[in-house]
């Protein structure tokens, strides 16, 4: 009995390497195809975080200014990671459709199909966030202190909740193509209602102006809400800062209490989306090729 | 007893065709209450069992369900009813470089089919000479995939498949492809597939292949087994299935004014029954029946073609007319049939004894079945196996004389 359990555990040892190898085989092509052809190749990928970068900057210092300073500091924090979880959950909610000629014709574990896109914004977002410290330590040496070990959850809550979502939304929308469409309205309307392009504590101070500070607990439970916020904070090292001789709150100050719970509030839901999405994906694999 | 490799018990796939199909949430709820599916069984209560080392031909008319259960037995579509167990590892070609990307080079694109096929890149990396010596690719294997030859493309395909070492290969109607010295090439590797003991089922429209390759021959019909067993057998029964699919008429001329060919009756000359299998050495009549104006001249010709399409023999009738009633009827019988087992077809025609014009022809293509001692190969000859001493080398090189001896 022991060595049967043993030949198993060998066979599914081997079975999840290959799948590895696939996954990264994937991601390789299309990063291949992407660039192929392209002189400046990676550079581009750098460009849409770019021009985000400068229209922000201008319409938030310029035109509206919102009194944060270095706010492309505070920007690009939650930018990034949001751009990863936009990215990839829109691009995995069309890999099963997109690859329907493999899907119907070759046996393979089909999760490496959405799994693949998330990996494949993976890399864009590493590379981005390279090129983001580069540029932090000439001209924000402040981002690099003990807060920054709060991007370690902060990063691993992202991944989880955006393999769930892609998950859920690549094994939906073989049945149901209008999730691709809703998706990109609900990611564009998500991406305002996240505080990326506006300090959180602006949400705080007008809920509590309103006296509907409790909505601000149903704000934060959106786990993008907790990455961003905790991304934010990791980089932007000035919780407190003073404008006009007034000290003003643009993050949470006051320890990593808020992020830590926050972040684990947004871990527990990634994982039970996890269970959903994979659950959800394992029922309707089996049709895929049918649907196709 | 081992466990078959390949094992189906009660499977049935049933397809849903919807004449208004739901494709959107809007519609889903829409047409909850009022869609109109229609199902469909592809496959109905199918069971096969498949050995270890076997070879077993998939036939069957288009539309039979013979792609649909070589998906359900690779694990792409999921069986409606039953259950399907295989074991080892599966490579299934059902379509060759699916998965291929035309911006990508053959060695990129070898690489990322490989993975899908499931072997690690380390694999791939050691069988990457042999795939691409195979395919015949050496010049090419740098080039983007998307200026391939349709030759090219399916050869590289192929090649990759068949470097993952698989215990269990579906092959589906991909042999059709590419000219006539890969498709050989291809024959040989399953040929090495079938020495390694590696089980194989395969989906052919080119019937003469059945028996050659394949130890068992199976007929789907409407997704149900007709015949499991003897591939001769199976290629006959399809044939027959296939009815006047396989005949082919070539009645360019026939009109009302000339003789033409009316019926034919297959028996036994000693009983005057009808039959439609012989044993090699059996004697054989066949009835022609002509029809057409009163008195008209004519002469029938009735060509026999052996299996794999050999022509074996002609036999014409002399000249002849026909009666005041407009028919006549030509027996041709054949002392001794040659002992060649498998299944023979008729060329007959009729024709116009002096100008040689043929004014009515037709082929039928599964004629009768000759049928033999053994079940494998076409013919029965006698033969014995033994051990003997390996005889000492002096020895052997005076049996083989000058005409040297040839290394195995």
């Amino acid at each position: 009995m022991a060595q049967v359990q043993q030949a198993a555990d060998a066979r599914a040892a081997a079975q999840s390497r290959v799948r590895l190898e696939l996954l990264a085989e994937l991601v390789r092509k299309d990063l291949k195809v992407k660039y192929k052809n392209s002189a400046l190749g990676f550079v581009w990928s750098m460009a849409n975080p770019l021009l985000y970068l400068a229209v922000f900057t201008l319409v938030f210092t310029f035109f509206l200014p919102n009194g944060v300073p270095r706010f492309a500091v505070l920007f690009m924090a939650g930018f990034l990671v949001w751009s990863f979880f936009n990215s990839a959950t829109l691009d995995a909610t069309g890999a099963v459709v997109g690859n329907a000629n493999l899907v119907r014709k070759v046996r393979f574990p089909r999760v490496v199909l959405p799994l693949a896109s998330v990996g494949f914004a993976g890399v864009h977002f590493a590379l981005q966030l390279l090129v983001f410290f580069a540029f932090l330590v000439p001209f924000y040496p402040d981002a690099f202190g003990p807060q920054l070990w709060l991007l370690v959850p902060a990063l691993a809550v992202a991944v989880t909740f955006t393999v769930a979502m892609s998950l859920l939304a690549s094994a939906l929308n073989v049945r149901y193509r209008d999730v691709q469409h809703l998706l990109e309205i609900v990611m564009l309307a998500w991406f305002w209602l996240t505080p990326i392009v506006y300090p959180v504590t602006v949400v705080r101070a007008r809920l509590a102006e309103e006296g509907l500070l409790w909505l601000f607990r149903l704000y934060m439970a959106n786990p993008m809400t907790a990455v961003v916020v905790a991304s934010q904070r990791a980089i932007y090292n000035h919780p407190v800062v003073t404008v006009d001789g007034a000290a003003r709150e643009v993050l949470p100050a006051g320890g990593y209490g808020f992020y830590l719970q926050w972040l684990g509030v947004a871990a527990v839901v990634s994982v039970a989306l996890l269970l959903i999405g994979r659950w959800t994906f394992r029922r309707l694999q089996a049709d895929f090729a049918e649907e196709l | 007893m081992a466990a078959p490799t390949i094992e189906a018990a009660g499977v049935g796939k049933r397809f849903l065709l919807h004449h208004k199909r739901a494709t959107s949430l809007k519609e889903r709820l829409l047409l909850h209450r009022q869609s109109s599916s229609e199902a469909f069984w592809a496959l109905r209560d199918v069971d096969l069992e498949i050995g270890a080392g076997q070879t077993v031909g998939l036939i069957g008319p288009n539309g039979s369900g013979k792609s649909t259960l070589l998906k359900v037995l690779s694990g792409i579509l999921a069986p409606t009813t039953g259950t399907v167990t295989v074991r080892g590892r599966i490579a299934s070609l059902l379509e060759l470089g699916a998965g291929f990307n035309g911006e990508l080079t053959g060695r990129e694109n070898v690489y990322l089919n490989a993975a899908i096929l499931g072997l690690t890149r380390r694999e791939t990396q050691r069988y990457f000479d042999d795939i691409v010596t195979f395919a015949e690719l050496e010049p090419f294997i740098d080039n983007q995939v998307k200026h391939y030859s349709s030759g090219q493309y399916v050869r590289l395909g192929f090649a990759v498949a068949v470097h993952v070492s698989p215990d269990v290969l579906l092959v589906d109607e991909v042999l059709a492809v590419g000219d006539e010295s890969f498709q050989r090439k291809c024959l040989n590797k399953i040929a090495e597939f079938q020495q390694r003991g590696c089980t194989i089922l395969f989906v052919t429209h080119a019937l003469d292949l059945i028996p050659r390759i394949c130890s068992r021959g199976v007929v789907l019909d409407h997704g149900r087994v007709l015949h499991d067993g003897d591939p001769v057998e199976a290629a006959e029964r399809l044939r027959s299935l296939l009815g006047t699919g396989a005949d082919q008429a070539g009645r360019a001329d026939v009109g009302p004014d000339r003789p033409r060919l009316a019926a034919r009756r297959l028996f036994d000359p000693a009983t005057g029954l009808h039959k439609g299998h012989f044993r090699g050495g059996e004697a054989m009549a066949v009835d022609v029946d002509l029809a057409g104006p009163a008195g008209a001249p004519a002469a029938v010709r009735l060509a026999v073609t052996g299996p794999a399409d050999v022509p074996l023999w002609v036999m014409d009738s002399d000249p002849l007319a026909l009666g005041p009633d407009g028919i006549a009827t030509v027996r041709f019988t054949v002392k001794e049939l040659p002992q060649i087992k498998g299944i023979y077809a008729f060329a007959m025609a009729v024709r116009d004894p002096a100008a040689g014009v043929t004014y009515d022809a037709r082929r039928i293509g599964e004629a009768f079945l000759a049928v033999g001692d053994t079940a494998s190969g076409i013919v029965d000859v006698e033969w014995s196996a033994e051990q003997v001493e390996t005889p000492g080398e002096e020895e052997r090189d005076r049996a083989a004389g000058d005409r040297g001896r040839s290394q195995l």
